[in-house]
């Protein structure tokens, strides 16, 4: 089937070429068909690349080691779910995987608006398929997942790197993808609103469940990102400000600060120029993003593809930013305001300053994650910089933007007056006051930045709750409704306003979470021997006894060592029990020893965590296997001397491997030596996924289409309305 | 069994793709532009007399400024209106 | 004041907000940064106080007390070392003669590694054995 997967790709090639060029040629000539032709191109260029998918998905779940990718990326032995995903564990797969999801969205876009935007769909088609073509032509000539195994045939392959093995980690990349090729979207009618020279809002009403479908799924990303941090690489934190992660996060704020500044222009018609670099800059960030995660210019734990495709990103980031700024340019006269900023007491003011403090952040970001290019570029040496710089700018407008999420809800359009503002912040302002003063009564007043956010939350849970009480109150007085029912048709009529606030709610809460674990946690690295403990955040731990386990993969195969640790954690005379292990894959290098490749190969955490809404508990082992090294240099010395003698049949050989790990192992946990512990108690990390989700609710109440019918009714309400009062000259 | 897979795959390319010359004749059901453009702004522009409305209610529009607003707001929808009836 | 003129004090305000911030970017980026060295050079130029990212090979033959390690790092090719001192968990392919990477700290003769940032470079593959 590799012929067949590599015909489709340069199928999907072709057609990518071919509907640039009915697209263009049928906006030129104003010939419909050609139009209506290049934009079945895209949906042909989905149907080949998913095809092309298909086939590497098979290959993966059948273990197929013809296909070059299957081997270096999978094995036997990796559970079939993981065989599934392994897919995009790989450079070529997540290539296409990318392709595909381009693919599938431009579709559904171009589809839902095949009657509509005339004059930009067909320029918005040709950027989608020159991106396409882009990915195509990689797949095709640089990176493609239909090569064959060099050589013969293997009977196993490498294995997927075990760092993956998380289901976590196995959703997160198409959350990442669909995020990046969702803001394709807006880019692409961006680029075909400016071109036409129709810069009405026309094009951002039309493609704005894009933006934030792929505002919510590049969140999702990002947020199982950090879960697999905490829970995966036994560090104990869940943001490293590392590039990749920057690199998420980079056209996420950028499309945040989008989704909010367009209601400017959809209201007021203000804002254009902003608003379409804004989106410009959030697709050429998306594709940013793509780049530094596959082409590992920048050292990340998280960059599993080092390549050579550096020379082509490069190449297409430079044209689209090119690209961007000419068309911005040379169409400013045509995005003109028509109208002014009212007051500075307004939701607009209030708007403005949200998006320059988000991009300011996307700023600061982008500076300290481009800093070792930049450093290398000025001084000759590449130099990085930590965590500790990026906090420095971020933890300020973090704060920043907290305020300006609860005041903006609170303030209305246009104008707001002095009246209006003492109505609707003094119960917020009340409820910040109070979290302050509990939280100083607490003892947080030792961390100023995390007693700010603090308040800050209370201030915008108060806003947003008041907001709901309100609304609800009003509902009920005009439908006479009770009050569940009330607050659901409130939330149903105004979907995207109280969508909107939940999300407002979710990100404070995340953030008192990111505070209160950040500033209070207590950490210990501790080396133990069996039965002594130690005290960390006032529990103590102590090392009961070790635990070790040569672990066989279902088909028999030897997969891991595994060395761990059971802990018992008291606290106030209550205690529980808590298992740690460290897993040891075997390393597929050709000098190591059969024995000793079991400890130079990759290693995984299993963290033990006790999470609760007040505290997590975290503890992490780092065994020490310097003692056994001697045993294991005898072992690799044993079978080589067996080897070089011939004497031992293949079986046999297996079998007495497998009986020495085994006796390697046990010797572990009967002469248990002293182990590294990394101890954390951390409080309320939990809330940071619970305020995560939260934010995905109010994402989905902002998402969900709006039924027709009762669009419909409550329009035709209105224009009853709107035509009775017509009839009176106002 | 790889040809057979690019062959229908090309097939079934090349007939999505000529499709629109095929039909050339009947001429695709298309919205005016403009049609679709004002009644998204009919659209728009209800959302927002609602917001003002709800903004009132909640008490952050005082009643003079949402009368004033509500006053244009209303004028905008009915302009839309009018130009949608012209073109109908 | 007229709107033409407010609007321009608004966009000086804005500009040289990014202006500032841009500035503030570029100054503590440099200050704060640390410089990728291998030992011989760091041996010629580190001063006191600033941080290094020191790349080498670890010579073999480490002491471990507790969770302090005290290791030597040379160079990739060539025998200049220098001393460091590391406390915390050690990255498990730590072993004679792996390329690590760690941001050191001069203090004193001796090298101090700053926290969780030892990393192990590991070109190693990973696969199941067969039994």
């Amino acid at each position: 089937m590799l012929v067949a997967g590599q015909g489709c790709l340069i199928l999907a090639l072709g057609v990518c070429f071919y509907g640039i060029g009915a697209s263009l040629y049928g906006a030129r000539t104003g010939r419909r068909e050609w139009v209506a032709s290049g934009r079945r191109a895209v949906y042909a260029l989905a149907g080949a690349t998913a095809v092309a998918f298909v086939i590497l998905e098979a290959a993966f779940l059948r273990s197929d080691f013809s296909f070059a990718v299957v081997t270096s990326h999978s094995s036997t032995t990796t559970p079939a779910f993981y065989r599934a995903t392994a897919v995009w564990s790989s450079q070529e797969g997540s290539l296409l995987l990318w392709l595909l999801l381009l693919s599938l969205w431009s579709s559904l876009i171009l589809f839902a608006t095949r009657r509509r935007l005339r004059e930009i769909a067909p320029y918005a088609t040709a950027v989608l398929l020159g991106l396409g073509a882009f990915f195509a032509a990689l797949l095709v000539f640089l990176e493609s997942p239909f090569d064959h195994t060099i050589g013969p045939v293997p009977a196993e392959g490498v294995g997927l790197n075990p760092l993956l093995r998380h289901p976590s980690m196995m959703i997160h990349p198409p959350m990442l993808y669909s995020g990046y090729t969702l803001f394709a979207v807006p880019f692409a009618f961006a680029v075909g609103a400016l071109v036409a020279r129709r810069l009405n809002a026309d094009w951002i009403r039309s493609t704005r469940p894009f933006t934030l479908g792929a505002w919510f799924f590049l969140g999702v990303g990002i947020v199982l990102g950090a879960r697999w941090s905490y829970s995966e690489l036994g560090w104990g934190g869940y943001w490293a400000w590392d590039p990749v992660e920057n690199a998420s996060l980079m056209p996420w704020l950028t499309g945040t600060a989008f989704l909010h500044s367009v209601m400017i222009q959809e209201k007021r018609g203000m804002l254009k120029v902003w608003n379409v670099s804004l989106v410009l800059a959030t697709g050429v960030l998306a594709i940013l993003g793509t780049f530094l995660v596959r082409s590992g210019i920048l050292d990340s734990i998280h960059a599993f593809g080092a390549s050579t495709l550096g020379v082509p990103f490069l190449g297409l980031i430079a044209v689209m930013i090119a690209g961007s700024i000419f068309l911005v340019a040379s169409r400013a006269a045509e995005l003109r305001s028509a109208h002014r900023l009212d007051s500075l007491l307004s939701r607009e003011a209030i708007f403005l300053l949200n998006n320059l403090v988000l991009v300011l952040l996307c700023l600061a970001i982008w500076w300290g994650t481009f800093f070792p290019l930049i450093s290398e570029a000025f001084t000759g040496h590449r130099a990085s910089i930590g965590p500790p710089w990026f906090d420095r700018f971020t933890v300020p407008l973090t704060l920043m933007l907290v305020l300006l999420s609860g005041i903006g809800p609170l303030i209305a359009w246009r104008r707001a007056t002095a009246a209006n503002l003492r109505r609707n912040f003094v119960a917020p302002i009340a409820l910040a006051g109070a979290v302050l003063v509990v939280a100083l009564l607490l003892g947080a007043g030792e961390h100023p930045d995390a007693l700010i956010m603090f308040a800050l939350a209370g201030f915008v849970v108060g806003g947003m709750g008041q907001e709901l009480v309100r609304g609800v109150r009003a509902r009920r007085v005009m439908a006479r409704e009770p009050v569940p029912l009330a607050v659901a048709s409130l939330v149903r009529r105004n979907r995207h306003r109280y969508g909107g606030y939940l999300v407002h709610v979710g990100m404070a809460v995340l953030f008192v979470g990111v505070a209160a674990s950040s500033s209070f946690a207590d950490e210990r690295d501790v080396e133990l021997t069996p039965g002594a403990s130690a005290r960390v955040g006032g529990y103590d731990v102590e090392y009961v006894r070790p635990t070790s386990e040569l672990v066989a993969a279902p088909n028999g195969r030897l997969e891991r060592i595994d060395f761990g640790a059971v802990l018992r954690v008291t606290r106030d005379g209550r205690s529980s029990t808590m298992v740690t292990e460290r897993s040891f894959f075997p390393s597929a290098g050709p000098m190591l020893g059969p024995v000793s490749r079991f400890f130079e190969g990759e290693a995984t955490s299993e963290v033990a965590l006790d999470a609760g809404l007040r505290r997590d508990v975290w503890a992490s082992v780092a065994p020490d296997t310097r003692r056994l090294e001697p045993r294991v240099k005898e072992g690799d010395k044993v079978f080589a001397e067996a080897d070089d003698a011939g004497a031992l049949p293949a079986r046999e050989r297996d079998l007495l491997l497998a009986e020495a790990l085994r006796g390697l192992v046990r010797s572990y946990t009967d002469a248990p030596p002293p182990a590294t512990f990394r101890l954390l108690v951390s409080p309320m990390v939990t809330w940071i996924w619970i305020g995560a989700i939260v934010v995905f609710l109010g994402g989905l109440i902002a998402l969900w289409p709006s039924p027709r019918t009762v669009g419909r009714r409550v329009s035709a309400a209105y224009a009853a309305r709107v035509g009775r009062e017509a009839r009176v000259p106002a | 069994m790889d040809i057979v897979v690019i062959v229908v795959v090309l097939v079934v390319v090349v007939l999505l793709v000529v499709a629109p010359f095929r039909r050339r004749g009947r001429a695709e059901v298309e919205e005016s532009a403009e049609l679709a453009e004002l009644e998204a702004a009919r659209h728009a522009k209800y959302r927002e007399i609602r917001d003002a409305e709800l903004d009132h209610r909640t008490g952050k529009l005082s009643e003079p400024d949402w009368r004033a607003l509500d006053r244009t707001l209303r004028a905008e929808a009915v302009e839309i209106l009018r130009r949608l009836d012209e073109l109908e | 004041m007229d709107p033409a003129r407010k609007r321009s004090v608004r966009l000086v305000v804005a500009l040289s907000a990014a202006v500032l911030l841009a500035a503030a970017l570029v100054y503590t980026s440099f200050s704060a940064s640390s410089e990728a060295r291998s030992p011989s050079q760091l041996l010629s130029t580190a001063e006191p106080g600033r941080t290094y990212q020191l790349t080498g090979k670890v010579v073999p033959g480490y002491e471990r007390t507790g969770t302090v390690t005290e290791f030597r790092v040379r160079d990739r090719a060539g025998n200049v070392s220098v001393p460091v001192r590391y406390e915390g968990v050690l990255p498990d392919p730590f072993r004679a003669d792996r390329e690590v990477i760690v941001d050191v700290r001069k203090q004193g003769g001796v090298f101090v590694g700053e926290k969780d940032s030892l990393v192990t470079k590991c070109p190693s593959k990973f696969t199941a054995e067969e039994t």
